[in-house]
């Protein structure tokens, strides 16, 4: 079959703000009859650049060709008449109302609003491609993969054909998925032009007839899927292993500090996020958790905190230092109880601001958040917090008017030096981050790094959440990884590759991979 | 109670019903697109004020008012009145972002100042308490089906229960069966109901959330205003009084939202069993007078059991608009 | 297809705003409401609006007496809206005030009649003061209590609570009538004064003053330097840094209700043994939603709360006398007071956003 061009990109540049450039003079071709994947890691400008096609950015420069003509996308509904359908990660859906009533949401007919023949129509869509929907059903009622198929009819069913799938296949079981992707070579053979964005390397190899590789914003180039395999693909979505000069002490005296043992989690929606997960942290170390996002991190590190509710069989056991044969178990503890078994456990949560820190008060109320039940009086103390604010503003150098000014009106870099001032201050025997030079410059990411390598050097067990591959390699012991909530392996980062931890990441294992 | 008690009782309670059900319907309209608006009250006094007050002066300087005349003009007022309160409260929390609750509670002290203060001022102009005639419109407003209303089976007064109320009874009817078929069968009130449940949604499918959000609160609050309307030509015969009356009518049709799970179906026998609640206690035998004001608790009892069933058993459906009471702004880019 | 234009305006959200400026945005809001308000007077009295504000300051400063029954109705408001202040700060839409103040009023009214002479008046204050601020508690507690276990609406909730409320003093007037068919309590105990507050250097409602100032700058205090109002702040601020913080976010909600609804009954107390000495549906009257606009305003600082109950409370008292002197009736104040308050409500979006012409400032 001949591919005819759909799309072409142009020397498409998108930026924000003055110092980031999330997409850097893209051209590519997305055609007809074909799958094509969008692979990179996370952050390399993958959902950005597809944005520009949906209508949700408008891009700085550059020109996009539909069936060859320059078009102006401005809005989702100038994409649509262009015959683009983007379906999002987060799903748009109204929860009570039906499937038939979400697709026809905002069409512009007027009048009487006839369900029956859309459900007709959505039958006939479904037949066509192989979708199970039933289009009376309400969403509240539907699964993951039911909502994801509502996305994908409410966008045919505008008369899309161009796809774009930003990372279908996240929220999706191994079953569903491969009925996703019956579908979608369904929609292939009709001549579709389908985009899946994608960092999952087998689900790349599966399903797509050409790969093209974002890597920090930059286009690396497109191979036709049977041309390559997954060590080839790695190589171009990681680069080569950058030099950071992380400075990175052998540790010593390391001892056992948090033992976890078939750690299982459930969410609210009943979806397993940690499936049996066992490790060791040690204190004098700095133990690297890697992970494409949302593969249980988050889960881990709150179910250690007392955060999460942890299924029948869990351990997580806690050696304060210099106390190390008194173990503390933690599971089926909340933080208060955790705090009040004298455990001293520091942890930098993801989202700091709505987690972490109390946005509207400044340095010292937030100082606060960790002492404030100090002492049996009925006021807080605010001297001891207001010298620690003194103290960290000070060390950290955090930019902020007064030390009572609010904390959510600073810039990124000053609101986590807030934080993991706060936390290391409270001498902790495990200190966990999650993401914890996410959106900081350069100077306050080794400022960070420093600080938690010194903290490893007291002999703290430090955990460190991590997205930068490069990173994770040069400040961290050990890196586990995980995948899909299960632990896919625990290297030693001194002597792996980025290439394992990415295979690991992906559940290609290397042959000869340790443990 | 004997058979004339029971018509009785049930006709007040139609009548209380109806204006109740007015607002309730108003409100229902409004808190679809999201807009929690606790300014019913002086929404329904501003109604029934200008209503009222344009009847007032068209009869005042003409010697042979035309019905219909007096009719349209007092409609329309009491309409554009009461839009012109939503009005406000969307300006003030729609364009400039202001709490919800507390422009709501403001519009309900600034719609009963402003027609309590002119409607003494009414009362005043023609000679003192009660004396503004609004005969011809009042009239209007009260005149029944002819025929109809004096039907009886078996000396059963069934065409008096049934037929002997003004047409705004059957208009409030009307509306609510004609609001629950725009709400579920037009594509506007598909596109209303999702600016109100998910916003965010509705924007991404191209509706113009701040237009309907506007849209239905305007058109609510003239909705609503009509209950005043009803209440100030019809149940008390074309004249204004300061006793507070429509106000508490009016936090009961706030209730009503609530009872009536803001289905407008639900709504029509919601109302009359309110109205019938408010009443019953004339009726009930051997209360005496501490213990009917006990009675009169009922509206308000029964709305907060159905509050916290619907909290209990989280039934989607009965739930509150998802985002009511949320302001909604689009992301800045 | 279009290339849509940037638009015409287009609205920011400012990073912050120096204080001075703050506060000159609300000046010239209240100046402006002013201004359309005294159109308004203007409008329906024909008269020079000055000689109307003029009218207004004598109505609220006039003499002693006026002065006195003004600051005695400033308190009244400014004890509910600390009473509302931990409600608002927790995010908790606590518009139940009204019922509130009317449990309380009940309690103190009933204790009143019936204990009247039969023990001092110092310990009869006490008990009603005890009681009142029980009573407003239970009336908090409970939509406090389905909204932290069962997340029901608290706002819709605490309005319904409020007619509950209204229906129980209906029935407690009907019940303790004096004289009998005159449909109201009358003045309680008139002849021993028994459970009144006391004249305190000779004057009738300098010991509400010291009450309700005494609960303003302890509400301050313990909003601002308690370990109870620490965690209120927090839970308003955000649940999950809560939970983070090992906070339990119910226990706070229920316990700050608590402490809420016992202040608005101690508001009662405070309205019914201080000041009118009677009880019927109007001894909130409508103060209890008033009170949310002044805490609301206030952002919660009770010093604040203070300037802006003396404002609306002027503006009421001027209104009257305006009303009595021009033969007009008293709702003149609601529709001042709607006016000034819209006037600050839509003031409040030029501090926190500001607005940017087409071409300027590209970017950010």
């Amino acid at each position: 079959m001949e591919l005819t061009s759909a799309i072409e990109l142009r020397g498409i540049t998108k930026r924000f703000g003055k110092k980031v450039i999330a997409n850097d003079h893209i051209s590519m071709e997305i055609r007809r009859g074909e799958i094509l994947s969008l692979l990179g890691e996370n952050g390399s400008g993958k959902t950005t650049l597809m944005n520009m096609l949906s209508g949700i950015y408008y891009p700085d420069e550059g020109e996009i060709l539909v069936n060859g003509n320059p078009v102006t996308i401005a809005s989702p509904k100038d994409a649509f008449a262009c015959g683009i359908g983007m379906i999002h990660q987060h799903f748009k859906l109204v929860d009570v109302f039906t499937a038939a009533e979400n697709i026809v949401l905002g069409l512009e007919t007027e009048g009487k609003l006839d369900l029956k023949a859309a459900a007709a129509k959505i039958r006939e869509i479904s037949d066509k491609y192989g979708f199970v929907i039933d289009p009376n059903k309400k969403v509240y009622d539907m699964s993951v993969s039911e909502k994801q198929t509502v996305e994908i009819v409410k966008v045919l069913y505008r008369g899309a054909d161009i796809l774009i799938l930003d990372e279908p296949t996240a929220v999706l079981t191994p079953q569903e998925t491969d009925r996703l992707f019956d579908v979608m070579r369904n929609m292939k053979a009709d001549g579709k032009a389908m985009v899946i964005i994608t960092h999952k390397l087998h689900e790349v190899m599966d399903v797509s007839d050409r790969v093209a590789v974002l890597r920090k914003g930059k286009y690396i180039g497109d191979v036709a899927t049977c041309d390559t395999d997954p060590q080839k693909l790695t190589d171009m979505m990681v680069g080569r292993a950058t030099t950071l000069n992380i400075d990175r002490p052998e540790p010593k005296n390391t001892v056992p500090r948090l033992e976890v043992k078939d750690l299982t989690i459930y969410d609210a929606l009943g979806v397993k996020r940690l499936d049996s997960v066992s490790f060791t942290a040690m204190g004098g170390e700095i133990l690297g958790i890697a992970g494409i996002a949302g593969s249980g991190q988050k889960e881990l590190l709150e179910a250690v905190a007392g955060l999460q509710t942890a299924e029948k069989g869990a351990s997580i056991l806690y050696r304060a230092m210099g106390q190390e044969d008194n173990a503390v178990e933690l599971v089926g503890k909340d933080p208060l109880q955790i705090k009040r078994a004298g455990v001293a456990l520091a942890f930098v949560p993801e989202d700091r601001l709505g987690m972490g820190l109390v946005g509207t008060l400044g340095m010292t109320g937030n100082m606060l958040l960790r002492s404030y039940r100090k002492g049996h009086g009925f006021f807080t103390n605010r001297k001891e917090p207001e010298q620690l604010a003194k103290t960290v503003k000070e060390e950290l150098e955090v930019v902020t008017p007064s030390v009572n000014f609010p904390v959510r009106r600073l810039s990124g870099g000053n609101v986590q030096k807030v934080l993991v001032g706060r936390e290391i201050a409270q001498d902790p025997s495990v200190l966990m981050t999650a993401y914890a030079v996410r959106g900081l410059d350069i100077n306050t990411s080794y400022t960070i790094y420093n600080l938690l390598t010194e903290q490893k050097m007291k002999g703290v067990a430090v955990v460190y959440v991590g997205e930068d591959l490069d990173v994770l390699l040069e400040l961290c012991d050990r890196i586990l990884v995980l995948c899909g909530g299960q632990v896919s392996g625990i290297v030693d980062a001194r002597t792996t590759t980025k290439e394992e931890v990415g295979l690991l990441m992906t559940k290609f294992k290397k042959e000869g991979a340790e443990e | 109670m004997n058979v004339s008690q029971i018509v009785q009782l049930l006709q007040s309670a139609v009548v209380f019903g109806t204006v109740i059900m007015f607002g309730a319907m108003g409100e229902i309209l409004t808190e679809k697109s999201g807009n929690l608006n606790l300014g019913v009250p002086g929404i329904m006094y501003l109604g029934g004020f200008a209503g009222l007050a344009a009847s007032f002066f068209y009869e005042f300087g003409n010697p042979d008012p035309n019905p219909v005349v007096c009719l349209i003009i007092s409609f329309v007022a009491a309409f554009l009145a009461a839009a012109l309160g939503g009005l406000i409260y969307s300006f003030l929390t729609i364009t400039l972002r202001a709490n919800q609750n507390v422009t709501g509670l403001t519009l309900t002290i600034f719609g009963g100042g402003l027609a309590n203060f002119f409607g003494g001022s009414l009362n005043t102009m023609a000679g003192g308490v009660g004396q503004i005639s609004v005969a011809v419109s009042s009239a209007t407003y009260r005149t029944t089906i002819p025929g109809l209303a004096s039907l009886t089976i078996d000396d059963f007064p069934i065409g008096s229960l049934l037929f002997g109320y003004g047409f705004m009874v059957f208009l409030a009817i009307i509306t609510a069966v004609a609001m629950h078929f725009f709400l579920n069968r037009t594509r506007a009130g598909l596109n209303l109901r999702s600016v109100g449940e998910n916003p965010a949604t509705a924007d991404a499918a191209g509706i113009n959330v701040t237009r309907y959000k506007y849209l239905a609160t305007c058109v609510g609050a003239g909705i609503s205003g009509m209950g005043g309307l009803y209440y100030t030509m019809d149940y008390i015969k074309g004249t204004w009084a300061n006793d507070g009356t429509i106000e508490a009518l009016g936090w009961l049709a706030v209730a009503l939202v609530i009872f009536a799970t803001w289905r407008p179906l639900n709504a029509i026998w919601g109302s009359y069993l309110f109205g019938l609640l408010y009443w019953m206690y004339l009726y009930i035998p051997g209360l005496n007078r501490s213990t009917m004001e006990l009675f009169k608790m009922l509206p308000y009892v029964v709305t907060i059991i159905v509050l916290i069933t619907t909290s209990l058993r989280k039934k989607r459906e009965d739930q509150p608009p998802a985002a009511l009471g949320i302001p909604y702004f689009r992301e800045e880019r | 297809m279009k290339l849509s234009k940037e638009p015409l305006l287009r609205i920011a959200k400012r990073d912050e705003i120096a204080r001075p400026k703050a506060y000159a945005i609300r000046i010239a809001a209240v100046l402006l409401s002013l201004i359309v308000s005294g159109l308004f007077i203007f409008a329906v009295t024909k008269l020079n609006p000055i000689a109307v504000y003029e009218a207004m300051f004598d109505g609220a400063f006039g003499s002693e007496r006026r002065i006195w029954v003004t600051i005695r109705d400033a308190m009244m408001l400014l004890c509910i809206g600390v009473g509302l202040a931990p409600a608002f700060k927790m995010r908790f839409w606590n518009v139940g005030a009204e019922g509130q103040i009317l449990m309380g009023g009940i309690a103190t009214a009933g204790l009143m009649r019936m204990l009247g002479t039969s023990i001092p008046t110092p310990t009869l204050l006490c008990i009603m003061a005890v009681v009142s601020l029980v009573a407003g508690a239970l009336w908090g507690i409970v939509p406090a209590a389905f909204k932290a276990y069962w997340n029901t609406n608290e706002t819709l909730f605490t309005l319904m609570m409020n007619y509950v409320a209204i229906q129980l003093t209906s029935y407690c007037v009907a019940l303790w009538e004096n004289p009998k068919g005159s449909n109201t309590v009358g003045v309680i105990n008139q002849a021993t004064q028994a459970g009144w507050f006391p004249k305190i250097a000779d004057q009738s409602y300098l010991l509400n003053v010291i009450i309700v100032m005494t609960l303003a700058v302890g509400m301050f205090i313990y909003l601002k330097y308690s370990k109870q109002g620490y965690e209120i702040t927090v839970v308003g601020d955000s649940e999950n840094t809560a939970r983070y913080a090992g906070i339990s976010v119910k226990k706070v909600t229920i316990r700050t209700m608590a402490i809420s609804g016992a202040i608005c009954g101690l508001a009662g107390f405070v309205a019914v043994a201080g000041a009118s000495h009677t009880i019927s549906t109007s001894t909130a009257g409508g103060r209890g939603f008033t009170a949310i606009i002044v805490a609301w305003l206030a952002k919660f600082n009770t010093f604040v709360m203070v300037l802006i109950s003396f404002l609306l409370v002027f503006l009421e008292k001027g209104a009257i006398q305006i009303a009595s002197q021009f033969n007009l009736n008293d709702f003149a104040a609601d529709v001042i007071t709607g006016i000034i308050l819209f006037f600050i409500l839509g003031s409040e979006f030029f501090i926190n956003y500001r607005l940017i012409l087409r071409g300027k400032e590209a970017g950010k």
